[in-house]
């Protein structure tokens, strides 16, 4: 094995905030490893290069095991999307697109950023690098606060997972809805309106019979105006009432992998600003340059995972059509 | 206490009033063959047994072999080893090819009983059974249901299975077939039977505390039996007083399972003088059992929960019809 | 690196104390709990491991005692579930899936690979005090009200029982992290720190089937992981993906749940076959005989072993196709496990063969294995397991491989490798008695349970017809003997622990690799440096011979000094 071959060495350090950490040296008796000429050499290895290529393995493989587990979820929505499609148009006009989009932004900026901190760190160019890592900081916390507001929209107005699953608005009065379909919108709260009269005129008329009362307007409803209703699931065979526009039966799944996906992945990016959090710190101290930037490496390699995740994720929730 | 503990009676072999009990087989391995489906196992199981003797003993008997031969009398003389090969292609193809045309036969043998088994011959009569925590319920062509599982002797049956609850799986071991019960799907299984008698059905997917206990039997019929039985059950159900209508229906339809007669509560408060009773239930409210309270416990049984139980019990909706519901209230009120 | 020409003091230098080793190096509970010596770690995972295998072993011997006679025996139905449910539960996720790799694996493979620890200590550590927080979770779920699932967790049950499913769901969960950690560190430990000279194919047999089993470890735990949190998350908020109540799939849970267990068996018995790998050639002073084959089919089954999950759906409403796939595919599993019986009996053809302790429970390996493996192939042919699903036929496959095999083995390599890790022999000849309690005892508890399932007893029957009591009762009988058998293992074990000196020598069985060529018990830093390597792991019996005085072997003064490392 040869001598340190290059400048890239590195402290193993896979799982960023996950393992205790310690002092990386040991009070015992230097076997002549010069490991001296090398603070950062962790005493188990012969040298930095092997440090940093098995740092290297390691963060691949970690996050290997982050794919495969985001991978349950991700076979999860596909199996019911294809087995009630309905409930995921339905659910998506509930989600605002546009904050989706502006985390999608964020998140790409922070993957930006994350990249070019390891070159300053490479470089030991210690501002741009503290720069970089605050910029990332400040954008993985802009993308909670933005995820904040959504959950906290969704709690308002009761489109919560499970058995919390109590929704206060109709989909055809959700704005995107209206703005993408408004003569299916108006069309259903005419409807609406119909099976209330009937329902108040007495038992004469069976709710069920509420049918879009031909004979009172003598017009088949066109395509626009009851399409979106059906592949919504707010009308037709899959609502809870075919004939009164409601909701699709089971809507409540959507929301259940909708706050399982996203709350998963927000998890892992309250995780991944710990990380940049400390290394922060360490980086404030000069501590990385050249011979040393093995951290910042792993942990733009896990920020980057957790940016693509949440590319696979946007377009699957937010634009659904 | 009183009561020996049954630990000492373990090797006493008590008998068992009222349980299945499978009828002599002629082999010590298997149960009796009853059915033209064991013909998709029997003989397939028979050959993976000899094949695996013959490895055992092969394996075994070999190693064994070179223990003996070769053992080491003790370190201290230093013995060693003689030099052989340490590797050989030849061999390793060899007793990786051989296998493998053995292992391909007993796929294509086993995959071809189970597509026996899987596939009902067309016309069987079907028969449904329902799975509930803890008692299998079978209903046949017309309605009558019960909590036995009757067919004629020589005639395919398939079997249409549910749950209504978690799983479950209906075995029949001298048929050799089972098949999951799973709520929100229909399952299937088949077979013909071939010899007349009693066999048991166990249930072969954990469902919680009397798992072991939801025990039933398929009674095989001779020609003309089943049909027999039959008729002279719904003629029985027809004239039947609604009282004994009642009690019948309190075993066959599972309510024994969770609600006694005498008083004990079990999983459900017990029947005894609960008609007329005053009731007070978890939401807070409370009224006097009467008829209508029955018949809202039996269509849907989580509307009023007894102070002091939990909600376990499934809806008969559209599993009995009013007569029979009517009958369960006369049974009730007959238990003062 | 002196030259092995020279006495075995060559070999380990400097030691400042005559007693100076990884046990003595630092005292106190901080620095066991806190320490990043992959020897130190490996020794608490040893204790606790076993610990835990002492409290499964109780909820088994509880579970038989019931099963003495039909209806009530000791016991009622519901807890009865509940201590089958726990017994699994604490075996599978406690014991022999972190078993032989995390307890033997972290002590001995640095070892084996002249290194100075694994490549991430720390993790190392972490996976160490995962364990212990899993553990803890099972514990609450046993004291609030233990689980009653059974180890499998099937939904809609487990989402709607009311016992304590979610602490040891989630229990399990974190032990899945340790499991991950363990995998993690162990593959890039030999990837990246072989000695120089150790190509693949010089490893030793124990770190390729290590290597394997960290494959599946990295790559299936993780699917376990998310299903558990599924489970949890559905119970607690009614999500409805497995329940269909809630417009759910519960066949969707057995996809999700087998897809890793099925994996996890492999990391249940390929470490096994490692530790048989290296008995083996050992105790024939024989060069183990196709390695490569060895070597390479430990990948083959890790492989292969993801692709046959849905073999334990075969009853589950499962299209036909799909189960097709999965029986073809599980019939070739059979082969490479075949070629490995097959070369190890090969090993030992003219070999000179040591009936130790250790050798005692590899044979009784290839005994038990085999016939755990060949009814294996029962239940992947598809029309024998309609019959045999869900039945003690199942029951005693699964024992006689998991038992049988990785609990034989682990016991075969904590035998071997007993005087490394402790410095201390122990008595041979009660040895020998255990191994034999436990031979005979796990054939008399598990053979009759073969002819229980085939005459169509169900498993996890609390209740059963009365035609079942006799080979229930044998089979009980058989569970007092295999307890017996550990219980006097343990007691030797521990009682030679007790001793005050260090009655090992360096090298006591004659073994060829790297860990016999430092103390017993090792120094805390292991090697001084790297020792290059120039043969492989099973060569130079010959240049070995046994020294009377000190119960141990030593280079052959004669030898012409061809490496450096001991000849």
């Amino acid at each position: 094995m040869s001598e340190q071959t290059s400048e890239a060495r590195s402290e193993a350090r896979p799982v960023p905030g996950g393992a205790p950490h310690g002092p990386s040296g040991h009070g015992h008796a230097d076997h002549g490893h010069g490991h001296g000429e090398f603070p950062h050499l962790a005493h188990h290895f012969d040298t930095p290069q092997q440090q940093f290529d098995a740092g290297k393995l390691g963060i691949w493989l970690f996050l290997l095991t982050e794919v495969l587990f985001f991978s349950g979820l991700f076979c999860a929505y596909t199996i019911y999307r294809a087995m009630r499609p309905e409930v995921f148009v339905y659910a998506h006009y509930f989600l605002d697109t546009n904050l989706g989009a502006l985390n999608t932004c964020v998140l790409l900026v922070s993957s930006l950023t994350a990249a070019w901190a390891v070159r300053s760190a490479q470089l030991a160019q210690k501002q741009k690098l503290v720069a970089n890592i605050l910029i990332t900081i400040v954008c993985a916390g802009t993308f909670m606060v933005v995820k904040y507001f959504e959950y906290s929209h969704k709690a308002h107005v009761g489109l919560l997972p499970g058995k919390n699953f109590q929704p206060t608005e109709q989909v055809w009065e959700v704005p995107s809805f209206q703005k993408k379909h408004p003569e299916a919108a108006e069309y259903a709260r005419k409807l609406v309106a119909q099976a209330a009269a009937s329902k108040a005129e007495g038992a004469a008329a069976p709710a069920a019979e509420a049918s879009p009362a031909p004979e009172a307007e003598a017009t088949k409803p066109t395509a626009e105006q009851i399409e979106p209703l059906i592949k919504a699931g707010v009308l037709g065979p899959k609502a809870e009432d075919p004939n009164v526009p409601s909701r699709p039966r089971n809507a409540h799944v959507f929301f259940g992998i909708y706050f399982f996906m996203t709350g998963l992945h927000g998890v892992h990016v309250l995780i991944g600003i710990g990380v940049w959090v400390w290394l922060l710190i360490r980086a404030s101290k000069g501590v990385f340059g050249p011979m040393y930037f093995g951290p910042i490496d792993y942990a733009a390699l896990y920020w980057h995972l957790v940016d693509l995740i949440w590319i696979y994720l946007f377009p699957l929730l937010y634009l659904i059509h | 206490m009183t009561e020996i503990p049954r630990i000492l009676l373990a090797f006493a072999g008590e008998p068992a009033p009222g349980l299945p009990e499978s009828p002599a087989s002629p082999t010590y391995w298997m149960p009796l063959d009853a059915s033209v489906t064991t013909r998709a196992v029997d003989g397939v199981y028979d050959f993976l047994y000899w094949i695996s003797v013959v490895f055992t003993v092969g394996v075994v008997g070999v190693g064994a072999y070179f223990v003996f031969k070769y053992r080491a009398k003790s370190r201290r003389d230093n013995e060693q080893a003689e030099r052989t090969p340490d590797h050989s292609t030849v061999l390793e193809v060899t007793w990786s090819v051989l296998p493998l045309f053995l292992l391909i036969a007993l796929f294509v043998w086993g995959f071809k009983g189970y597509v026996d088994l899987r596939t009902p011959p067309k016309g069987a009569m079907e028969i449904r059974a329902t799975a509930q925590k803890w008692k299998w319920i079978f209903t046949y062509p017309g309605g009558f249901t019960d909590d036995t599982l009757h067919v004629p002797v020589d005639e395919p049956v398939r079997v249409v299975i549910s749950s209504v609850d978690v799983l479950h799986s209906l075995f029949i071991p001298n048929f050799r077939v089972k098949m999951d019960a799973v709520p929100g799907r229909y399952t299937d299984l088949w077979f013909q039977a071939t010899k007349t008698g009693d066999y048991p059905i166990f249930c072969t997917e954990y469902c919680g505390t009397s798992h072991s206990d939801m025990l039933s039997r398929v009674v095989v019929h001779p020609p003309g039996g089943y049909e027999a039985w039959l008729q002279e059950q719904q003629d029985k159900l027809l004239s039947m007083p609604p009282e004994e209508l009642g009690k019948l229906l309190y075993e066959k339809q599972g309510c024994s399972t969770c609600h006694s007669v005498d008083g004990t509560p079990k999983i459900g408060p017990s029947w005894k003088g609960l008609f007329g009773k005053q009731s007070s239930f978890t939401n807070g409210s409370s009224l006097t059992v009467d008829e209508n309270y029955i018949r809202e416990s039996i269509v849907d049984p989580n509307a009023k929960i007894v102070q002091g139980f939990v909600p376990s019990m499934p809806t008969y909706q559209g599993k009995l019809k009013d007569a029979e519901i009517d009958g369960i209230i006369a049974y009730i009120k007959s238990l003062k | 690196m002196a030259s092995p020409s020279t006495t075995a003091d060559a070999v380990v230098p400097r030691p400042t104390s005559a007693d100076e080793n990884y046990l003595t190096h630092e005292k106190g509970i901080q620095s066991w709990l806190f320490t990043l010596d992959h020897k130190r770690i490996g020794v608490m995972y040893l204790c606790s491991v076993l610990a835990a295998f002492a409290l499964g072993g109780l909820f088994a011997l509880l579970v038989r005692t019931e099963l003495l006679t039909p209806g009530r025996t000791i016991m009622d139905p519901d807890t009865y579930n509940q201590m089958f449910t726990l017994h699994g539960a604490v075996m599978v996720f406690l014991v022999i899936i972190p078993g032989i790799p995390a307890a033997l694996g972290n002590i001995i493979m640095p070892l084996q690979l002249g290194a100075k620890d694994v490549a991430f200590p720390r993790l190392n550590l972490a996976s160490y005090h995962l364990w212990i927080i899993g553990a803890l979770f099972m514990l609450a779920s046993l004291g609030i009200n233990a689980v009653d699932t059974g180890w499998t967790f099937y939904t809609p049950y487990s989402t709607t029982t009311a016992t304590a499913v979610i602490p040891a769901a989630f229990g399990a969960f974190i032990l899945g992290f340790a499991s991950i950690f363990t995998g993690l560190n162990f593959i890039v430990t030999i990837h990246k720190m072989r000695p120089p000279g150790m190509s693949w194919f010089r490893m030793p047999l124990f770190c390729w089937a290590l290597y394997a089993t960290a494959l599946i470890q990295v790559l299936a735990t993780p699917v376990i992981g998310i299903t558990l949190l599924m489970m949890i998350v559905e119970r607690a908020f009614g999500i409805g993906i497995f329940d269909p109540a809630l417009g759910g799939d519960p066949v969707l849970f057995q996809h999700f749940f087998w897809f890793y267990s099925h994996p996890a068996v492999y990391i249940m018995i390929v470490p096994a076959f490692g530790v048989v790998s290296e008995i083996i050639p050992v105790f024939s002073r024989k060069r183990m005989f196709g390695y490569k084959f060895i070597a390479l089919s430990s990948l083959a089954i890790a492989l292969l072993g993801f692709l046959v999950w849905g073999h334990h759906m075969f009853t589950s409403g499962q299209s036909v196709l799909a189960g097709t796939i999965f029986s073809a595919i599980t019939f070739l599993i059979a082969i490479p496990t075949a070629i490995k019986v097959f070369n190890w009996i090969a090993t030992m053809y003219k070999g000179r063969i040591h009936l130790d302790t250790p050798m005692l429970y590899a044979l009784a390996f290839l005994w038990v294995f085999t016939i755990g493996g060949l009814t294996g192939v029962f239940l992947a042919t598809m029309s024998v397991d309609v019959h045999l699903h869900d039945t003690y036929f199942v029951v005693a496959h699964f024992h006689y491989v998991m038992m049988g095999g990785a609990i034989t083995a682990f016991m075969g390599g904590v035998h071997y490798w007993w005087s490394k890790i402790t410095g201390k022999r122990y008595n041979e000849t009660l040895g020998r008695w255990g191994a034999l309690l436990v031979f005979v005892g796990l054939n008399v508890t598990f053979f009759p349970q073969f002819v229980l399932g085939t005459r169509g007893m169900p498993r996890r029957y609390y209740n059963y017809l009365p035609e079942f009591q006799g080979l229930h009762q044998l089979s009980t009988i058989g569970a007092y003997v295999l307890g017996l058998g550990f219980l006097l293992t343990a007691a030797y074990l521990l009682a030679s622990i007790r001793k005050k000196k260090h009655d090992a020598a360096m090298n006591p069985w004659g073994g060829a690799t790297l860990e016999w060529t430092i103390s017993s018990p090792p120094p805390y830093y292991n090697f001084h440096s790297a020792p290059e390597i120039t043969r492989g792991p099973y060569d130079g019996y010959e240049d070995l011979v046994y020294d009377e005085k000190i119960d141990g072997y030593v280079p052959r003064k004669a030898a012409p000094p061809r490496t450096a490392q001991v000849a």
